[in-house]
């Protein structure tokens, strides 16, 4: 630690290089975390899922309805506590430019089923007894603006008409995994305005025992085998899994750019460590000539690559972290609980580590393996 | 006078490490750059391939896809008595009353990770409706039969696929009996079997979309105006080439975000080492650009001359980057169109157009990293720059 001054001293030398490495380290490891991140986020969500809760779809498809009268069956399946349902709506907003989710849901089951969603109790109320209202997610509230008390119209795409509702509550998620970027609204109103009423998108059940899911699964999906709906039962956990994997080869493509910008940023750092060593030689024979032995020279190169890219690290890793949580990023409601996590943070530390031996280890090993004599004659 | 540029290739060459490794640093950013907007544009280009001009699009008023929309037996043959159908050679309409669902598929090599895949149903005439269309084995679907075509994407993706094959869709078997191409239009991503015979096994009476070849290309307003007017009907019509490109916007428009900033980060590092490398380039050529001054040359020769020697550093990083970018061209990948849901399998294009946008990029990044270095070299003092 003695020669901490002198390893500060050399970084100062050429004090606009030393910043525009760390500068590039950080912007590299920034994107790292950003890119790892939309990948830990999607495989968070795929993995998520409440053990007592089962979402039962159409076999067909998901984008074939059941049959509301399914309800009352599915509650009389031994080891089913509830059952809610919800249709999606897919309204459009204004342009139509910002999109977010909106569905119909059975409103008291549906708040039951999802303790997550945090209503305050006057709101519930209020929610529960109007028909013609809506409860939206507090992230949705203020990208629009809104109210609470105020009417919104969406533009049905699928159940053509301008629907208005009033906005009577204001939810918050006690899990970042759930979206607060939606609006939910009455299924009752959806069932009595359009032609196609008794269905529903999709059910959600809550059941006594997690250990028997599969078997009531097989039991709700055995029943309706044969009926004009098959369905197709699983986990909460299998139906996010499944929405997860619609991405496609995401997580490739974010891996293979980051790899790229890993490397790029090794290029510049080595570049860099490179050219002050090679200006040094004569002060390296001159330490050497002194008694500073091969070890202390080679670790005083390492200490100075590894001051770089950790300083940079740790702007860069921080700058992620800090910025994502400050800005409450979601990516318009696409990544909901978009988080940068701790392994992603031990990962850029291990790339800054992998930087500091790759850019550094030539350059230290030439420093210490310098002939002092020879290079003496470099110092005029 | 200018400084010949060939003072500043060698000088590149006195420092070939140094030379290589901002280069390749430069090199990386472009290929970064074309692989992202290649994916971009191999998406918007199988979307857009899908429309065609000569073509109209009706759907039920308000829904903004297919998915969306619902058009009663009625509606269709109230448009298919259109006079704005252009007729086929068997004098009958070219017209296709379509059914459009998506149907889960496992995928090959794990049954578990489900696609939403397409499953049209489509008149006879829709094979002539979509000029591009071509079996590529086997034989149309006959009316009346659970048959399926598959198109040629799907291939080698989903199970059951082949021809003689037999696909299990909505609870029933149908007979694959051809493949199909497209020009690698979306419609390769889709299952296609006869109208007829989708209703009953899906949705029930209702078609989702009609599809129609304009008799006259030209006269497109006057056919939108005819049936948005008609008093029966509440659609909506759309050319299907501006149809494709709406339905491509919001991912297209995802993936060029995507691209632009991932590429503008790694930029700015890659500048951060042209800059690195330009100034020591300048400081260790102190007093050869001293010699140059004393000589007569302009400061402004000064700066042009290392301004030129950053941008060819860049530029052969640029090439590289267009060369290690190249192999993805026509690679196949897919992912889920999120404005129908549906899973789309494109290939990445690379295209000419591309590359010299990387090439200019990789120039541009070289002129911005050597700018201040290269004025530094201008304002040397010489006398002091002499003496070392």
């Amino acid at each position: 630690m003695r020669y901490l001054p002198l390893v500060l001293a050399n970084l100062g030398r050429h004090k606009r290089r030393t910043f525009f490495t760390i500068a590039s380290v950080a912007l590299a490891l920034f994107l790292f975390a950003s890119l790892r991140t939309v990948v830990t986020t999607i495989g968070a969500y795929a993995t998520w899922g409440n053990v007592r809760r089962l979402v039962t779809a159409n076999a067909t498809g998901i984008v074939f309805p059941l049959p509301l009268a399914y309800a009352n069956r599915l509650r009389a399946m031994p080891g089913v506590e509830a059952v809610s349902w919800a249709n999606w709506f897919g309204g459009r907003y204004g342009d139509g430019k910002r999109f977010f989710a909106n569905f119909a849901i059975d409103p008291e089951s549906y708040l039951d089923m999802y303790p997550e969603v945090l209503l305050p109790p006057e709101q519930r109320e209020a929610f529960l007894r109007e028909r013609s209202s809506a409860i939206v997610g507090v992230r949705l509230l203020e990208v629009f603006g809104w109210q609470l008390g105020q009417d919104v119209t969406l533009q049905g795409t699928i159940f053509p008409g301008d629907w208005t509702f009033t906005i009577r509550g204001v939810y918050d998620v006690t899990d970042p995994l759930i979206n607060d970027d939606m609006l939910m609204f009455h299924h009752d109103l959806l069932d009595e305005r359009i032609d196609r009423a008794g269905i529903a998108g999709w059910y959600v059940l809550r059941i006594n025992d997690p250990g028997g899911a599969a078997a009531i699964a097989k039991a709700i999906d055995d029943q309706f085998r044969n009926s004009s709906a098959p369905t197709k039962t699983g986990t909460e956990q299998e139906f996010n899994a499944s929405f997860a994997t619609m991405w496609g080869n995401v997580g490739l493509l974010m891996n293979t750019i980051g790899l790229a910008v890993v490397f790029a940023i090794l290029l510049v750092t080595a570049n860099a460590v490179m050219m002050s060593a090679r200006e040094r030689i004569g002060e390296v024979a001159v330490l050497k000539t002194i008694g500073f032995s091969d070890r202390t020279l080679f670790a005083l190169v390492m200490l100075e690559a590894g001051a770089i890219t950790l300083t940079g690290a740790v702007i860069g890793l921080g700058g992620a972290k800090l910025l994502y949580r400050a800005t409450n990023f979601n990516a318009a409601g696409f990544l909901p609980g978009f988080d940068v996590t701790t392994g992603t943070l031990l990962g850029g530390l291990a790339i800054a580590l992998v930087l500091m031996l790759a850019s550094g280890l030539a350059p230290a090993l030439h420093a210490a393996r310098l002939p002092v004599v020879q290079a003496l004659r470099h110092v005029g | 006078m200018k400084i010949p540029l060939i003072y500043n290739v060698r000088s590149v060459f006195q420092r070939p490490l140094s030379t290589a490794l901002t280069s390749l640093g430069v090199a990386l950013v472009v290929a970064v750059f074309i692989g992202t907007l290649a994916l971009a544009n191999g998406f918007r280009a199988a979307l857009t391939r899908t429309g065609s001009d000569a073509n109209a699009l009706v759907l039920r008023r308000g829904a903004d896809s297919e998915l969306a929309s619902g058009l009663s037996r009625e509606a269709a043959s109230i448009i298919a008595a259109s006079p704005h159908i252009a007729a086929g050679s068997d004098g009958r309409p070219l017209v296709s009353p379509e059914v459009y669902v998506l149907v889960p598929l496992g995928r090959i090599d794990d049954t578990t990770k489900v696609a939403n895949v397409v499953a049209r149903g489509v008149s006879q005439a829709a094979w002539s409706v979509r000029a591009n269309l071509r079996i590529e084995q086997g034989r149309r679907p006959e009316a009346g039969r659970a048959e399926v075509c598959v198109g040629r994407r799907l291939l080698g993706r989903f199970p059951n696929t082949a021809v003689g094959d037999r696909l299990r869709i909505a609870g029933r078997d149908w007979d694959v009996v051809c493949h199909f191409s497209a020009r690698g239009s979306a419609f390769e991503s889709e299952i296609w079997g006869e109208n007829e015979q989708f209703m009953p096994a899906f949705r029930g009476e209702v078609f989702q979309s009609i599809s129609f070849r304009l008799r006259d290309p030209a006269a497109f307003e006057d056919a939108k105006r005819a049936l948005e007017g008609d008093r029966r009907l509440t659609v909506d019509v759309q050319r299907e080439s501006a149809f494709y490109v709406q339905q491509s916007q919001l991912l297209d428009r995802i993936l060029r975000i995507l691209a632009i900033l991932i590429t503008s980060i790694m930029a700015v590092g890659a500048i951060f080492g042209a800059v690195n490398t330009m100034y020591a380039a300048v400081a260790s050529r102190a007093p050869e650009i001293a010699v140059l001054l004393t000589l007569g040359f302009r400061p402004r020769s000064v700066l042009a001359s290392f301004l030129a020697e950053a941008a060819f550093i860049a530029a052969l990083g640029g090439a590289v980057g267009c060369l290690l970018a190249l192999p993805v061209n026509g690679i196949v990948t897919s992912t889920t169109n999120w404005a129908s849901f549906s899973e789309v399998a494109f290939s990445f294009r690379v295209t000419p157009g591309l590359l010299l946008a990387g090439l200019v990029f990789a120039v541009v990044m070289g002129v911005i990293g050597g700018f201040f270095p290269a004025w530094r070299a201008a304002k040397l003092p010489v006398i002091q720059a002499l003496r070392e």
